[in-house]
């Protein structure tokens, strides 16, 4: 659906990386962890299209005074990269925002009771804490963390008060153990050897290295893209990637907005 | 007062409103159901159709520049045959007006796509791309050379008794030559303007932006170049013609009126808002009734120069 939405709040949580709170209808509490929303940051021309954002939590606060009704609300994680996410950046509590929301499709949170491993890389953490929310009702979840140094990893504590194991990992070793988070993934795989599934979010290399053992250690495992998009309806095609019978004679693109953003990753091609 | 009638006629395909929907921003209507009411529009025009699902091209495909956007998208379509199968069903249900783009590697699939088509009886009229900036083989061909898109035109005029539009590219020098060739071999009407050839680069990469290193520039940046266009070719020519190029709101299509065309196709505008082709109709209505308009048709080349 369509709507405007009021800012609530908008913190930088770290440098570069904002959480954005924002007012959405009582419906978008039905949103599936692993959907995303579109933001058209101004109406103006500049920035001219929507942005993308894996939505973070969806909460529902209640009234702060007497006979108020409780209010549905959205929080996405963002890292300022561009004239879009700037402005976006720069707003406050009173502002409105034209989003479309929810889109995509979402995780499948699989068996209950069964191990899951989620995977995130920078701001690739955002929907995954959305779904660590749901899993933590019923499974055990251990968390894999990476980005380049210690401001790349955003909201560990959040993920540690519902209880899960976090492991992180920074390319200079400033938090966590050096390293890429796919190596430390790697470690933990081959010691446990016991049944899991894996929800993936991060850059595409990440994804990449991810799917790889996945399929080396034969476990189910789910990855969220990102891409390029101008509508988030499946209407541009900007935001395709090859599924995984993909041929230039018989083309089997994906969109990342429509089909996805959420593939097992078996549905796709890695090359 | 009564109602402004906002109704008008091309090529014999009756539009409630001069609003459509502009190839490739789309898809294939059924995308957009959920964020607007596809009988508010004059009617919709389907993603470009071609005799075999296309791949496109490699992402990067879209890129956002100053006041627009650039797109190497590739022409990716489910094909004729799948559109007539899975998407011509649903459209089917509408009560608008289906114009079906069209594009062909070859003459020959040109003429065998509009042959196909030519029966469907969802299948209102038919738009011929031959201005497509992103393919190499077929599309801009035909629509840079007059003579190339006299002989394509022909071939579908032959090819089917529904309305044919032709959609003009701009990255021409004389676009009175082409819209008159095309006039000469028994267009319709014409559309106009498609992409503008453009290119966006990477400082940090040293690289273009897009995986195609050119793509089509669409948006606000490109209506003054559109309305000029349009101006020019409604002044030579005779046919009917669809103004398209950046039109964001009511006041944008209302322009092109002026200028000489007699119904508009919002495009990018479909990215940023959904619902913006129906608003523009909207407003399109609005505006004939506050300034005291009772048909729309009379601002059809009424500009003073």
């Amino acid at each position: 659906m369509q709507f405007k939405s009021l800012v609530l709040s908008n913190t930088e949580v770290s440098p570069g990386y904002f959480r954005m709170r924002m007012t959405v209808p009582a419906q978008l509490s039905a949103a599936r962890p692993g959907q995303f929303v579109m933001v058209r940051v101004r109406d103006a021309i500049d920035p001219l299209l929507r942005r993308p954002f894996g939505i973070y939590d969806v909460l529902i606060l209640e009234p702060d005074f007497d006979g108020g009704s409780p209010q549905t609300c959205l929080d996405i994680l963002y890292k300022v990269v561009g004239k879009g996410t700037e402005t976006l950046s720069t707003m406050h509590h009173g502002d409105h925002l034209d989003v479309l929301a929810p889109l995509g499709n979402g995780f499948d949170l699989g068996k209950p009771g069964e191990e899951k491993i989620l995977v995130g890389g920078g701001v690739g953490l955002a929907p995954l804490y959305f779904l660590a929310k749901e899993l933590v009702k019923t499974d055990c979840v251990h968390l894999f963390v990476g980005g380049r140094t210690r401001d790349d990893i955003l909201c560990i504590t959040e993920f540690e008060r519902l209880g899960i194991e976090t492991y992180v990992s920074t390319d200079d070793g400033t938090l966590g153990e050096q390293g890429l988070v796919t190596e430390v993934l790697e470690k933990e795989l081959t010691r446990r050897k016991g049944k899991a599934s894996i929800f993936a979010c991060g850059p595409h290399p990440m994804l990449k290295a991810v799917a790889a053992l996945a399929e080396r250690h034969g476990i189910p495992c789910q990855v969220s893209l990102e891409a390029y998009m101008a509508c988030g309806v499946g209407a541009c095609l900007g935001c395709v990637v090859p599924g995984k019978e993909h041929t230039e004679e018989a083309p089997d693109f994906r969109c990342v907005c429509k089909d996805g953003p959420v593939f097992d990753f078996q549905e796709l091609q890695w090359k | 007062m009564n109602r402004p009638d906002t109704s008008v006629e091309i090529a014999g395909i009756k539009l409630r409103n001069p609003v459509m929907t502009a190839s490739g921003t789309f898809g294939y209507g059924q995308e957009f159901a959920e964020y607007m009411d596809l009988e508010k529009i004059g009617a919709i025009i389907t993603k470009g159709l071609s005799l075999r699902p296309k791949a496109g091209n490699r992402t990067p495909r879209i890129v956002e520049t100053k006041g627009g956007m650039l797109n190497a998208i590739g022409l990716q379509n489910v094909g004729v045959d799948a559109f007539i199968r899975e998407k011509a069903p649903y459209l089917r249900t509408i009560n608008t007006p289906v114009i079906a783009n069209i594009y062909g590697n070859s003459l020959d699939e040109y003429r065998q796509v509009a042959h196909l088509l030519d029966t469907v009886p969802e299948v209102a009229g038919m738009e011929v791309n031959i201005s497509c900036p992103n393919v190499k083989e077929g599309g801009i061909v035909f629509g840079t050379d007059p003579k190339a898109a006299f002989e394509v035109v022909r071939q579908v005029r032959e090819a089917t008794i529904k309305p044919v539009i032709v959609k003009l590219s701009p990255n021409v020098t004389d676009i009175v030559a082409m819209a008159r060739a095309c006039a000469d071999a028994g267009a319709d009407a014409l559309s106009l303007i498609n992409t503008l050839t453009g290119m966006a680069i990477d400082l940090q990469k040293r690289r273009p932006v897009l995986a195609n290193v050119t793509g089509g520039l669409s948006g606000p940046a490109i209506k003054p170049v559109a309305l000029r266009m349009v101006w020019q070719v409604s002044r030579a020519i005779e046919l009917p013609i669809i103004g398209i190029g950046g039109i964001m709101t009511a006041t944008d299509a209302l322009e092109f009126l002026l200028a000489g065309a007699t119904a508009v196709q919002v495009g990018t505008a479909n990215f940023l808002d959904p619902a913006a082709s129906q608003k523009v109709a909207e407003g399109i209505e609005h505006y004939l009734a506050e300034n005291g308009i009772a048909d729309v048709k009379e601002l059809i080349g009424a500009l003073r120069v």
